[in-house]
C-alpha cells in the first residue's frame, strides 16, 4: 500500500513535519519515526487526519544498547485497515517529552502510566497521579518497567489525593475495593448532592500483579499462558492478540482451517461474556429469573467451550501458528446441536426482558455516554458502538469476516438500554457467525505451522468481547521478550464509566457499571 | 409475566439435570455437604469472597457455582455481601501489594471464629505471577488457610468436591478453632 498521499496528508496538516524514517514492516503498520521536537505535532495531526484516538501509548527503556528511551504512540486508520505507530527518541538525562494529553484526551492516561513505569514525564500533564503503582504502598522514584530496576529502594510513602468537590451539600461515598458482590477490587469515590451523582473518580489498580514486566524474559511459551491470565474472562483474545503479534514477527502464515477455528472460539468467548452481562443487568436491576436463566445460557456455553477443547475459559488453544484443538465432524454435530438451543434458550430470555415494563423504565436513559463523550474519551469496542461510533476491528482488519458476510451494530442513545440492545444483537450474530465458519471447517486439515523465533516488533490486535486488545510485542536478539505493552479495551473505557453515571443516582451505578462491565485484572494489568 | 410462567413451567428444575456425567458426583456429595454443614455449623455456611488480584476466570466459576444448575446455596452455603455475616473468607488470586491491607481488614472484619479458604492456583503461591515485583508474599503467611482448591480455574464441581473433603476430614478441620467436632 502506498504511503507516499498520506505522508502528503500529514505534512498538509503539520507543516513543520519531519520524518527520520517511514517503514512499512507489514501490510497492516506504518511506522513513522520523528525527532522529539515533532513528536506532538506529529501525533496531533494524526489524531485529527484519521480521525483516531490514541489507542496505545507506550515507551521503551533501550538504555543499555543505545542510550535512549523510546515512546511510541499509536493510531488506528479504519479507511486503511491499517495502524500508525509514531515513535521519538528521549535522552536519558531529564527524561521528558511534551504532553500529547492537553489537547488529545484519551492520551491523558497512559502518560500518566509512562511516568510511574519508567519515571519520563510528560511536560504539561497537569495530572500526574499514579495508577497502579499506589503511594501507599509503593515508595515514588522506583520505576519497576526501567530494565535496571531490580527491588524497590525504600523512601517515604505518600497519599493519593483524590479530587474534591466542594459546596454546600456535597457528600462523598467511597465505595470498595471490597465490593459487596463477587467481582474483582476497585475503588469508586463518589461525590453526591443530594441523589444525584456530581462526581465519579474511579481508582484503580488492586489488581496489578506487574504483568508486562513479567513477560520480559519470559521463554515464549511462558509467556503465552501468561497472556491467558490478564483477564481470565478474555483468555482467549489475550492469547489470540499475543500470537499474532508472534506470527507477524516470525512471518508466519497460519493456515485457513485455524482461522476459521480461532474465530469460532473468539464468537463463544463473546457469547458467554454477552450473556452473562445481559444477566448481570438483570441481577442488577432486581431481576432475579432472567438473570438465572441467562446463567444457565452462559454455563451452556462454558460446558460446550470444554467439550470442544477441555477448557470452560478457552485456555491452553492458541499457540504461535495456529490451534491445537480441531473441530472434527463428530465434535459438529455435537456443537451445532448445542448451538441451536443455546439460541432457543436466548431469544425466550430477551423475550422475558424486553415484556417487562419495569425492567425497561430501569435500563431506558439511564447511564447515558454521549458520542461527543465518547470519542473525545477514546472509548472503544461494545461501548463506543452503544454510543453511535462505528468502530469494530473486525470489520476493518479481517478478510475472513468480510467472507461471512459480518455485520456490525451500532446504537445511537449511548444508555444502558443501547448497550444492551448492542449486546442482544451481537450475541446474535456470534452465533450466525460461527454456524457460518462452522460449515468452512475441513476434515483433517493443518491447524498449525511450525515456527522459528526471530527478533523484531509487531502489533497484535483482536476486536473481543469488550473491544480491541493490543499487544506490541518485540522480541529481542536471544529470542527474549524485551517489551511487551498490553492495552485491554477497559483501560479506554473506565472513563466512560465516570461519565456516564453524572446524573444518575447511585443505586442506578450497580446498573451501569455492569452495563460496561469492564475488567479490573485486563486495566491493572 | 406470562413468558417468565411459560419459561418456568418448560425449563422446570434444571438443578438435577445437569449432565450424567457430573451429576453422579455432585448429587452424593452436596447431600453429605449439606448434613456436615447443619453438624457443624448449626444451620449454614456464610462465605464472604475476597479478590486480591486474580484474573477474573476464578471469580466466574465461583460465581458459577451460585448457578440453578449448581445451586451451592441448596446444600447449606451462600455468598455473603459483608464479612461481619462470615464464616470464612474465600480468597482468590495472587497477593497484589494493593490488597495486602483491604485483605488484613476484610480479615479483621470477620467475627469468629473463622476460617479463610484460597481458590486457584495463582492464591497458592502466586502462580503464574509468582516472582513478580508486586506480588505479596503467600496468603497462607498472611492468613490461617485452612483449605485450597486447586485449579486454573477450578471447575464448579471441584470447588463443591473440595469444599466437601475439607468438611468431611476431622483432621482439617480441627484446625479452626472454636468450631463443633
Amino acid at each position: 500500500m502506498d504511503h507516499a498521499e498520506f505522508i502528503a496528508q500529514i505534512k498538509d496538516r503539520f507543516p513543520g513535519f519531519c520524518a527520520l524514517s517511514v517503514t512499512q514492516n507489514y501490510a497492516d503498520e506504518l511506522s513513522i519515526n520523528v525527532g522529539l521536537e515533532h513528536f506532538k505535532g506529529t501525533c496531533l495531526s494524526l489524531h485529527k487526519i484519521l480521525p483516531s484516538p490514541v489507542m496505545m501509548f507506550f515507551a521503551q527503556d533501550e538504555r543499555k544498547a543505545r542510550g535512549k528511551f523510546v515512546i511510541s504512540c499509536v493510531f488506528v486508520s479504519f479507511r486503511r485497515s491499517q495502524w500508525v505507530i509514531v515513535s521519538a527518541d528521549i535522552p536519558q538525562e531529564n527524561a521528558c517529552f511534551e504532553s500529547l494529553a492537553t489537547e488529545i484526551y484519551s492520551a491523558s492516561l497512559f502518560e500518566r502510566e509512562i511516568r510511574e513505569m519508567f519515571g519520563i514525564l510528560a511536560r504539561g500533564n497537569p495530572d500526574l497521579r499514579r495508577l497502579n503503582l499506589h503511594d501507599e504502598v509503593w515508595p515514588e522514584g522506583n520505576f519497576p518497567l526501567r530494565k535496571d530496576f531490580e527491588n524497590p529502594r525504600p523512601a517515604d510513602l505518600g497519599e493519593y489525593k483524590f479530587s474534591k468537590v466542594d459546596g454546600k451539600g456535597i457528600f462523598e461515598v467511597p465505595v470498595g475495593p471490597v465490593h459487596a458482590g463477587i467481582i474483582g477490587p476497585g475503588h469508586f469515590r463518589f461525590s453526591v448532592a443530594g441523589e444525584p451523582i456530581v462526581n465519579l473518580e474511579t481508582r484503580l489498580g488492586f489488581t496489578h500483579r506487574g504483568v508486562e514486566k513479567l513477560f520480559e524474559s519470559q521463554p515464549l511459551f511462558s509467556a503465552l499462558r501468561l497472556s491467558e491470565a490478564v483477564a481470565g474472562d478474555s483468555a482467549f483474545s489475550h492469547s489470540l492478540a499475543f500470537t499474532m503479534a508472534v506470527e507477524k514477527i516470525c512471518g508466519l502464515t497460519v493456515p485457513s482451517q485455524a482461522k476459521y477455528l480461532r474465530a469460532i472460539f473468539l464468537e463463544l468467548e463473546r457469547a458467554y461474556n454477552h450473556v452473562n452481562d445481559i444477566g448481570g443487568i438483570a441481577t442488577d436491576v432486581g431481576f432475579s429469573f432472567p438473570a438465572a436463566y441467562a446463567s444457565l445460557i452462559k454455563e451452556a456455553i462454558l460446558q460446550l467451550n470444554d467439550e470442544l477443547t477441555a477448557s470452560r475459559y478457552l485456555k491452553n488453544v492458541n499457540i504461535p501458528g495456529g490451534v491445537l484443538t480441531d473441530i472434527d465432524l463428530n465434535k459438529r454435530k455435537i456443537f451445532l446441536s448445542a448451538l441451536k438451543k443455546i439460541r432457543r434458550d436466548f431469544e425466550e430470555l430477551v423475550k422475558i426482558l424486553y415484556s417487562s415494563v419495569s425492567f425497561l423504565d430501569r435500563v431506558d436513559s439511564t447511564g447515558v455516554l454521549h458520542k461527543k463523550t465518547a470519542e473525545d474519551l477514546g472509548v472503544v469496542g461494545l461501548c463506543a458502538r452503544a454510543s453511535g461510533i462505528p468502530t469494530d476491528l473486525r470489520k476493518y482488519f479481517s478478510p475472513i469476516y468480510k467472507q461471512v458476510k459480518f455485520m456490525m451494530f451500532t446504537e445511537e442513545s449511548g444508555d444502558a438500554f443501547a448497550r444492551l440492545r448492542v449486546r442482544v444483537a451481537e450475541f446474535r450474530e456470534s452465533l450466525r457467525l460461527i454456524e457460518e465458519f462452522a460449515v468452512l471447517l475441513k476434515d483433517g486439515h493443518q491447524t498449525s505451522v511450525e515456527y522459528t523465533l526471530k527478533p523484531g516488533s509487531a502489533l497484535g490486535y483482536v476486536e473481543a468481547w469488550r473491544g480491541p486488545v493490543l499487544y506490541w510485542l518485540k522480541i529481542g536478539p536471544e529470542g527474549k521478550i524485551s517489551r511487551c505493552k498490553i492495552v485491554d479495551p477497559s483501560f479506554h473505557n473506565w472513563q466512560g464509566l465516570n461519565f456516564s453515571v453524572l446524573g444518575n443516582i447511585i443505586p442506578d451505578f450497580p446498573l451501569c457499571n455492569k452495563s460496561f462491565d469492564l475488567s479490573y485484572p485486563g486495566n491493572d494489568l | 409475566m406470562i413468558n417468565i410462567l411459560k419459561n418456568r413451567i418448560i425449563k422446570g428444575v434444571v438443578t438435577k439435570k445437569i449432565c450424567a456425567r457430573l451429576s453422579g458426583r455432585i448429587e452424593p456429595a452436596g447431600s453429605e455437604l449439606r448434613s456436615l454443614i447443619r453438624k457443624r455449623f448449626g444451620r449454614s455456611l456464610q462465605i464472604r469472597q475476597v479478590d486480591t488480584g486474580s484474573c477474573g476466570a476464578c471469580i466466574s466459576e465461583i460465581a458459577a457455582t451460585n448457578n440453578p444448575i449448581y445451586d451451592l446455596q441448596r446444600f447449606g452455603i451462600s455468598f455473603v455481601a459483608s464479612p461481619r455475616h462470615a464464616d470464612a473468607l474465600l480468597v482468590t488470586g495472587p497477593l497484589s501489594k494493593n490488597m495486602l491491607l483491604a485483605l488484613k481488614n476484610t480479615y479483621a472484619a470477620v467475627p469468629g471464629p473463622k476460617f479463610v479458604i484460597t481458590v486457584g492456583d495463582c492464591a497458592l503461591d502466586g502462580g503464574l505471577f509468582k516472582g513478580s515485583y508486586y506480588i505479596e508474599a503467600k496468603i497462607k503467611d498472611i492468613l490461617p488457610v485452612v483449605l485450597h482448591i486447586p485449579g486454573c480455574p477450578p471447575a464448579p464441581s471441584t470447588i463443591i468436591n473440595c469444599l466437601l473433603d475439607f468438611l468431611r476430614a476431622d483432621e482439617s478441620f480441627s484446625q479452626c478453632r472454636g468450631l463443633k467436632k
